[in-house]
């Protein structure tokens, strides 16, 4: 018998065996390879006063601990999602969840845990929706209907979400294609989760019921950057109407991947754009891997014939070396081995970076089975917590063949059962390739399962809800003032010079409008308007905290004192730090802050050679330029807004230019 | 049958689909001047517009389209839905208690059908057990359905062929009794079932839910098993109403049929025992009584079925300036009793007093309870009291204002002679009347109120 090589050896071998490359090695030729394809879902929280549905306060929100009651309750799988129930799904009804609602009474009423039904719908937030959906020239419909959709996660107290399609058929334009729109809802927001450990699931009410529209995309998206793009342009268009709510949480997106002749497989609630490209480009990978997988088990073995064996072992039989092990049985859990026929060096193949497809069955263990981890170790696990030994009687016990993986699993007895129908479950779907699922996701790019990705079929009417007729005028109205479309402001923004770099800062803040205001009214250098916010206020904005006050037009309002002082704009430079962070109105007090005095050229220069005097004894070598850049830093705040500072550096440079050559 | 096609469409909608010959569950095609859309035709509701086309698209949600926006439309192919219960053979468990489950046309458990919303009844112990399999876990289960009405149309002809079922399961030897019943006047029926079915010596629990059985997080099933299981285990033989303690998923109350109302329009804790305590709490494995007064379980099957009802008995909801003419009306009507939900400690304005004596001397039985719903009728403290029942109306203590109508229209079912009457309306029977008033018999907690804050937040409500 040839040596097994290590699961960590293994792990490389397969990786290489997929043709896996890091992302920032991978080319478009590598995601045509693989058949790489992306679609959005891009939810947005809309500006309202109120929640969707009741007359509870949108916007507000509480600590984990924060609350004045608390509400349980279960999700019961209606027939029509499970099909018959049989003894399955009875056993996973024993197991599931016990949710807890954590309800405060400023943020939260009996509307939101599902104690009265809802309220007439948000007209504000109809109308927002049907401007932006304008906006991505959609097909706005002749009437909403109000659908639930379900949802057993316990996320909704309802156990669904009350949605509606508002537009279809629509389209937005990226740097380099158009990408179709499948459809544009308006829905309520869900629960925030607190916790979920076991059988326990805690969620706070606050954001559940705030208004929200998500915008699906076609999988129109080859390749991860392009997702990241159409994410981007998507939230552009979003803000543009500023209707919307920005910040932590008022945008998250669900991110559809599948490769060629893998499946589509939805990446939930992924909170940043940048993790888009990491989160897209791994899990095509991994569906790559896990055909691969299917391709080695299918040539080992009939699928029909495949059976796994299972039993209960006595901790004690075994030599346990790591201290999980060691504590089962004082922990009252059981224990038990598994063999896996045929699945030799499949446990550990690749499957992300640093995971294995033994993480693929310890994920479905913790979900489904509610086994906290670690629940399980295997021969094959790529950080093995049990030595040799250990492995050696398990194979024994078990009678394995060279051919067969071997693992063991633990975890409280009453979810035993259904942790051995979810080792099996997930084994078999290996035969079949990628398990259609949702993931969650991680910020290092890497995802876990979630739960399965449930149809089209758990959509119904909401009996509670009449159908609500949009009428031509309505449309028409607000159609009216709609924003600038996003690419036509790209296009504006080009032709003016404004360098790239500063694109995404403008459209993230909902800027264009109000540089187009300083450009056509003020008389603005349009590159000075856009780099100051662009380049200068994205610098402050990452030293400094935010006032509470602050608002973008107050750099054009201060901006406008100077001019009409004749004070120069580079001024701002200085200003800015003191707009941001105390979002002082008056200019003149602005400029009292940052130092501000007028002085003539000649006043400004004439303290020079005093400041020289400082410098000659203090300076460490002969450097002129060294010497220069001192002066300037101590220059200009006396020069600033007196000369421009370009002036200065000459005249900094004339004074010393002399000498610099003298010395040489 | 061509009607079939076009399931509640009418006016320019109806036209259009005839117009461009597209059926319901018809897929079709559409261009309008908003854009192009595609997707399943559905029936629409009978209620809504005549301009507007229901249409399921393809990602499962609905829409509609204003007819007069209408380009075009084509049916590229029909798919007709046909939703079925799946049914599995009710598992007989030889040592489980048998319960009968009694249908009245609440829906109790419910399979949706996802295309049109509508929600299909399951009541068949197979389509039963497919809904709620636990239920095989609590008891051995058979079904009858006695009627369909919707809880707003139950009255006395339903509560006397409820009486009437429920004496022959006894007879044949049930070891309990579920009623699956609305929500809306479940306690009208609970209280009518009391006097009806007299000495039973089985559990009697109706049940019912507050959130339709089609969503997730519904009470119906739980409602159902807590009900299965205080029907077939339970110690209590009463008529009982089952529904959610908290609004939380923890357990189950069981209130006495002449002691609970509905108290709030959608919660799931919405009955309460008013005056009292209830008789018990229930979970899926236990029932715990809180009153020890209860009528225990016995092994004979006797029982005595009452199935008498007035139906021209009625409640007068006193309010201020009340004119003589609302009690007139009545007695011009030929009504036979009264009840009036009087102020505080029972009482009505003088205009009325004339209208009252000539009531009592056209032969017809008024009795007071109060619109407080805690607390009794007191007649003596004010001179007013003691006049009007100088004037023949009666004081029903605290019977509860339902409770006084529902047995006030049973005892003169039976007879006309009020002096029978009045000693069938003050003998109390089930506590529909007590002694005294424990002092945890009205607790309505002030929110807002720190220690009471401080309670609920240690309490899943």
């Amino acid at each position: 018998m040839t040596q097994k090589p290590s699961p960590a050896r293994n792990y490389q071998q397969t990786m290489q065996a997929i043709g896996y490359v890091p992302r920032k090695e991978a080319s478009q030729a590598d995601y045509d390879r693989i058949g790489f394809m992306s679609g959005l879902e891009v939810h947005q929280q809309l500006k309202t006063d109120e929640k969707l549905f009741c007359r509870c306060p949108a916007g507000i929100y509480q600590g984990d601990d924060a609350y004045d009651a608390e509400v349980i309750r279960h999700m019961r799988p209606t027939l029509s999602e499970l099909g018959e129930y049989d003894g399955t799904a009875l056993m996973e009804f024993k197991t599931r969840k016990n949710i807890v609602y954590r309800i405060k009474n400023e943020t939260t009423c009996t509307y939101e845990v599902d104690d009265t039904p809802p309220f007439p719908i948000n007209r504000k937030a109809v109308d927002i929706a049907i401007e932006i959906s304008l906006l991505k020239k959609l097909n706005i419909v002749g009437e909403i209907h109000i659908t639930r959709k379900q949802y057993l996660d316990g996320s909704i107290p309802t156990g669904f979400q009350r949605t509606a399609i508002i537009g279809v058929e629509g389209a937005i334009a990226l740097k380099n294609k158009t990408v179709r729109l499948i459809q544009l809802s308006l829905e309520e927001d869900s629960c925030r989760e607190i916790s979920d450990v076991g059988h326990w699931r805690t969620y706070k009410t606050d954001r559940l019921g705030m208004p929200l529209i998500e915008t699906v995309t076609y999988p129109d998206m080859v390749n991860p950057d392009e997702v990241a793009e159409a994410c981007q342009v998507i939230r552009f268009l979003n803000r543009s109407t500023d209707k919307v709510r920005v910040g932590i949480g008022s945008a998250r997106q669900d991110v559809n991947v599948s490769c060629r002749g893998g499946t589509r497989v939805e990446i939930k609630g992924v909170s940043h754009i940048k993790w888009i490209p990491e989160l897209t480009h791994n899990e095509a990978f991994r569906q790559w891997a896990l055909l691969h997988i299917r391709e080695i088990l299918n040539q080992r073995i009939d699928p029909g014939k495949w059976q796994m064996h299972a039993r209960e072992l006595d901790p004690g039989d075994f030599p346990f070396r790591s201290q999980v092990l060691q504590q089962i049985a004082a922990q009252e859990m059981k224990l038990y081995g598994v063999r896996l026929p045929h699945f030799d060096g499949l446990l550990s193949h690749f499957t992300q970076p640093a995971q294995v497809f033994a993480d693929e069955i310890s994920d479905r263990l913790k979900v489904v089975a509610c086994i906290e981890k670690p629940n399980m170790d295997a021969e094959d696990s790529l950080w093995r917590l049990e030595t040799s030994a250990a492995y050696n009687r398990l194979r024994e016990v078990l009678d394995a063949r060279s051919e067969d993986a071997v693992l063991f699993f633990w975890g409280p007895e009453d979810d035993i059962a259904t942790a051995l129908e979810t080792i099996e479950e997930r084994c078999r779907m290996a035969f079949d390739g990628v398990p259609n699922e949702t993931r969650k996701s991680f910020p290092d790019g890497t995802t876990m399962f979630e739960r399965v990705l449930p149809g089209a079929d758990r959509m119904y009417p909401d009996t509670d809800s009449p159908p609500i007729p949009l009428l031509d005028e309505d449309i028409e109205r607000l159609g009216k003032d709609l924003p600038t479309l996003h690419n036509q402001a790209w296009q504006t923004m080009s032709n003016w010079g404004v360098p790239e770099d500063t694109y995404t800062y403008i459209f993230r803040n909902n800027l264009f409008p109000l540089i187009q205001q300083m450009v056509e009214e003020d008389g603005e250098d349009p590159v000075f308007a856009a780099t100051l916010f662009g380049h200068r206020l994205k610098f402050v904005e990452g030293q400094y905290d935010q006032a509470p006050g602050f608002h973008y037009g107050m750099v054009a309002h201060m901006l406008r004192a100077l001019r009409e002082k004749g004070i120069p704009g580079e001024v701002m430079y200085s200003a800015l730090p003191a707009l941001w962070q105390y979002a002082e109105e008056d200019p003149a007090a602005v400029l009292d802050q940052i130092g501000y005095s007028p002085l003539e050229k000649t006043e400004v220069l004439a303290v020079l050679p005093e400041l020289r005097k400082t410098f000659a004894r203090i300076r460490l070598n002969g450097s002129g330029a060294a010497e220069a850049d001192w002066l300037m830093g101590k220059l200009r705040p006396r020069a600033l807004g007196n000369i421009p500072l370009n002036e200065l550096k000459r005249e900094i440079d004339a004074r010393l230019g002399k000498e610099v050559r003298s010395k040489k | 049958m061509s009607e079939d096609h076009f399931q509640g469409y009418k006016g320019p909608a109806l036209a259009a689909l005839k117009k461009f010959n597209v059926r319901v569950w018809g897929q079709a095609k559409i261009e309008t001047n908003r854009g192009n859309f595609v997707g399943t035709i559905l029936p629409r509701s009978e209620n809504d517009d005549d301009t507007h086309i229901v249409l399921k698209i393809p990602t499962g949600y609905n829409v509609g389209i204003d007819v007069r926006t209408l380009l075009s439309m084509e049916e590229t192919g029909y798919k007709k839905a046909n939703y079925k219960i799946p049914e599995q053979e009710f598992p007989y468990t030889q040592g489980k208690p048998n319960v009968k489950l009694i249908g009245t046309g609440g829906t109790i458990a419910s399979r949706l059908d996802y295309r049109t919303g509508a929600v299909i009844p399951a009541f068949s112990p197979g389509e039963l057990y497919g809904a709620v399999p636990e239920l095989a876990d609590i008891c051995n289960l058979t079904t009858e359905k006695v009627f369909a009405v919707f809880s707003e149309n139950m009255g006395p002809a339903q509560y006397k062929q409820l009486a009437v079922a429920i004496g022959k399961e006894i007879e044949s030897g049930i070891d309990g009794i579920v009623i699956g019943h609305g929500t809306d006047t479940l306690h009208h029926t609970a209280a009518a079932l009391t006097y009806m079915v007299q000495n039973p010596p089985v559990p009697i629990v109706l049940v019912g839910s507050q959130r339709s059985s089609d969503r997730p997080s519904s009470d119906a099933a739980l409602n159902l098993m807590h009900a299965c299981y205080a029907a077939g285990h339970g110690d209590i033989a009463e008529v009982m109403v089952c529904m959610f303690g908290p609004t939380s998923d923890e357990y189950g109350l069981l209130h006495r049929g002449t002691r609970v109302r509905k108290m709030h329009s959608s919660y799931r804790s919405t009955f309460r025992t008013l005056g009292d305590m209830p008789l018990g709490k229930v979970t899926t494995s236990a029932v715990t009584p809180i009153k020890q007064n209860f009528r225990p379980r016995r092994k004979d099957k006797k029982v005595t079925i009452k199935p008498y009802f007035e139906e021209k008995v009625a409640i007068l909801y006193y309010y201020p300036n009340m004119h003589p003419d609302m009690v007139d009306s009545l007695v011009d009507n030929g009504y036979k009793g009264i009840v009036i939900a009087g102020t505080g400690l029972g009482h009505v304005n003088k205009p009325l007093y004339p209208a009252l004596d000539r009531a009592s001397k056209k032969g017809v039985a008024v009795y007071m309870t109060v619109q407080t719903l805690w607390g009794y009728v007191q007649m003596f403290v004010y001179e007013t009291g003691r006049e009007m029942m100088a004037l023949g109306v009666v004081p029903a203590e605290n019977m509860l204002p339902e409770v006084a109508w529902v047995k006030l229209g049973w005892a003169l079912g039976q007879t006309s002679n009020l002096d029978e009457v009045k000693e069938l309306m003050l003998t109390p029977m089930y506590d529909d009347i007590t002694p005294r008033e424990p002092y945890n018999g009205y607790l309505v907690y002030q929110g807002g109120v720190p220690e009471v804050e401080a309670f609920i937040r240690s309490f899943r409500k």
